[in-house]
């Protein structure tokens, strides 16, 4: 079945920036990111400057669900972790159930260390995926649940 | 797959433009693209061949203001076009809010249009969607080319479900804004019903 829509509280939103914040340190890495598998950026923290991260979250996702589909041809499940090395800056992907762990580094860390730290903060991430998935949403008024037809001819005036 | 973050007041969405090859899928994202001020879009991102046709998919995010205090945000795809990039196309649906097809009008055209429709609804059943039931609007592209076959007959051939039809001719934009217009509609639409 199609994946249910993600609805991220604030408090929720918080915890994920703070785990992102603290890999980023123990990964010595520059930016670190986390995407749904669909391409939609959920957050980011680091060095973003004039880095398009609405566009590395949509090709980061692309990439993951070529290879997924590589993997499928050949009898994987899928492909849990992806790397790309350049000569300065590098990116590594974790899968983590629904959503992926973008991490881009540079010199200043290594694969070894950016993987090692990657796997130790996934399971963290896991949970708090499953937290947002079962969690009970009837509290949050939904922006659209009182949107006129009016409202939504202004967004194209 | 909508996204709605509460602590940045942001909803993401996703529409996916689908259609035989070069029934001119990347033109409206193209148009969409250059008729938009800077500020509300992002890149346009095209993987594609040497010979500009698309490889793999075509990106560009775009933001079309604010509802209710929220920051409505469009990622726009389209998918490869050509028969054999299936595997490609199938992995684009996952996580869809809504569905542009874009029928090319030609006479000639009409068994690829066929076929990409068949395929469409294949690739939805099997990403767990039913285009009866998504936001879905047909655009009835190329209008200004000599061979083409009457609105009426590609209507009656390509309409599923009284979806909004839309006569364009992407590469001057004509109809482009709206069939965006019509697809983001029902997918806010969507949005109310919760």
């Amino acid at each position: 079945m199609a994946d249910t829509p993600i609805l991220l509280r604030e408090q929720q939103y918080h915890q994920i920036k703070a785990v992102l914040a603290r890999l980023r340190m123990d990964a010595a890495a520059r930016v670190v990111f986390l995407v749904d598998k669909d391409g939609q950026e959920i957050a980011t923290m680091g060095e973003v400057g004039n880095l398009d991260t609405t566009s590395l979250a949509s090709l980061a996702a692309g990439n993951v669900a070529a290879t997924g589909g590589m993997a499928q041809l050949i009898g994987e499940k899928e492909f849990p972790t992806l790397s790309h090395e350049g000569e300065k800056e590098s990116i590594h992907i974790s899968v983590i159930g629904r959503l992926l762990l973008v991490i881009v580094f540079d010199e200043r860390s290594s694969l070894g260390l950016v993987k090692l730290r990657s796997k130790q903060v996934s399971h963290q991430i896991s949970a708090m995926i499953h937290e947002i998935e079962k969690g009970d949403y009837d509290d949050l008024e939904s922006p659209f649940a009182g949107i006129t037809d009016e409202d939504i001819d202004s967004l194209f005036r | 797959m909508t996204f709605i973050n509460y602590a940045s007041r942001e909803i993401n969405c996703k529409i996916v433009y689908y259609g035989p090859g070069l029934c001119g899928k990347t033109t409206n994202l193209q148009y969409i693209f250059d008729s938009t001020a800077p500020q509300s879009r992002g890149k346009l991102i095209s993987l594609a061949t040497e010979t500009d046709r698309t490889l793999f998919f075509d990106f560009m995010p775009l933001e079309l203001g604010t509802v209710r205090g929220f920051k409505t945000r469009f990622h726009l795809y389209t998918v490869p076009g050509q028969v054999f990039y299936d595997a490609s196309r199938k992995l684009i649906l996952k996580g869809v809010d809504g569905v542009v097809f874009v029928a090319d009008s030609q006479e000639e055209r009409m068994d690829a249009n066929i076929e990409s429709l068949y395929n469409l609804e294949e690739n939805l059943k099997a990403q767990g969607y039913d285009l009866m039931k998504i936001p879905y609007v047909l655009q009835l592209n190329k209008r200004d080319l000599r061979n083409i076959i009457p609105v009426s007959d590609l209507t009656s051939e390509l309409q599923r479900k009284g979806e909004p039809v839309v006569e364009a001719v992407a590469a001057t934009g004509q109809g482009v804004f709206d069939t965006l217009k019509a697809v983001a509609k029902q997918v806010l639409t969507e949005l109310r019903k919760g």
